[in-house]
């Protein structure tokens, strides 16, 4: 199955394949972004904490 | 079942609930796409109109879908917060913004990609192609309010006031096709009666809008948790979220 009929989507490759890319690449980036966004206030969470930790001591 | 409610709007719940259901939302959305991807691409049959170039319905129509259920899931959770003065819906609402203004481009771009050799144009001023460009504008004005102003609640409130107004725009999307004339083809599986197309076409499609929807649940609760955490930075709980 995977010839080159295949890749060639029946003479619709450009457009099919970067239909593919590109959502894949939304699907990825939606993914790197919210782990990315987690971080960040996970990070800014530990940070404040720390510092109302050494405000009270 | 207030009792429920309750507990379902409390911001640690939520937050130990959302860690929880996100590997399971990912890897079962891992098993669709893989499936509905495998079986459109490979092996359901070319379009007896449009040959090949119909495969791109398996990346198009889920973005598409996905666009306006997380705008409706927005609106939603926006009007629950506003109504019952919830603030998780505050934080469902900003956390569902960003993934639903990334599908609406994505459905924008494939759409367009579909356009060029169905319609011999990348884009038309189309009732359909129209509505969901105004559905980005939508997700940009909210996403853009929000932040715009000094006191937090006040930008979740207004941002949850143009959410609600701009859901008026969800049925237009769904009807365009309808009350129009218009390029872009009618409802091909939400339409009543039997669905337009063979089964060998539609099963892969119905996995690939399963998948994206369960993708869209892992990314909203991994989104969420991070949101919770911003707005509860203060609170004892979060200590313990940290740490583990």
């Amino acid at each position: 199955m995977m010839s080159s009929g295949f890749w060639s989507m029946g003479g619709y490759a450009r457009f099919v394949w970067p239909c593919v890319g590109f959502t894949g690449a939304v699907l990825a980036w939606n993914l790197w972004a919210a782990r990315r966004h987690f971080a960040a206030a996970r990070t800014r969470s530990a940070r404040a904490l720390a510092m109302a930790a050494s405000d009270g001591a | 079942m207030w009792t429920w409610f309750y507990r379902l709007a409390s911001p640690p719940y939520v937050y130990w609930v959302a860690a929880a259901a996100t590997p399971w939302f990912l890897s079962l959305s891992v098993v669709a796409i893989g499936y509905g991807l495998i079986a459109g691409l490979v092996f359901a049959p070319p379009d007896y109109q449009q040959g090949d170039a119909f495969r791109i319905i398996y990346v198009h129509a889920p973005s598409a879908w996905l666009s306006m259920f997380a705008y409706t899931t927005m609106a939603l959770a926006g009007g629950i917060a506003l109504i019952w003065r919830i603030k998780i819906g505050h934080a469902v609402a900003a956390a569902s913004a960003p993934i639903g203004a990334s599908f609406t481009v994505a459905a924008l771009v494939t759409g367009s990609l579909w356009g060029r050799p169905m319609w011999g144009t990348y884009w038309a001023w189309d009732p359909r192609l129209t509505s969901e460009l105004i559905l980005l504008f939508l997700y940009v004005g909210v996403m853009a309010l929000r932040p715009a102003f000094e006191e937090p609640g006040r930008g979740d409130r207004a941002a949850a006031l143009l959410s609600i107004v701009g859901v008026v725009n969800i049925p237009i999307i769904h009807y365009s096709v309808v009350w129009w004339n218009s390029l872009h083809q009618g409802a091909t599986v939400a339409r009543l009666g039997v669905p337009k197309m063979p089964g060998s076409m539609l099963w892969p499609l119905l996995s690939m809008l399963l998948g994206f929807m369960l993708f869209y649940g892992a990314v909203l609760c991994i989104r969420l948790r991070g949101e919770v955490l911003n707005r509860e930075r203060q609170s004892a709980w979060v200590r313990e979220a940290i740490k583990a």
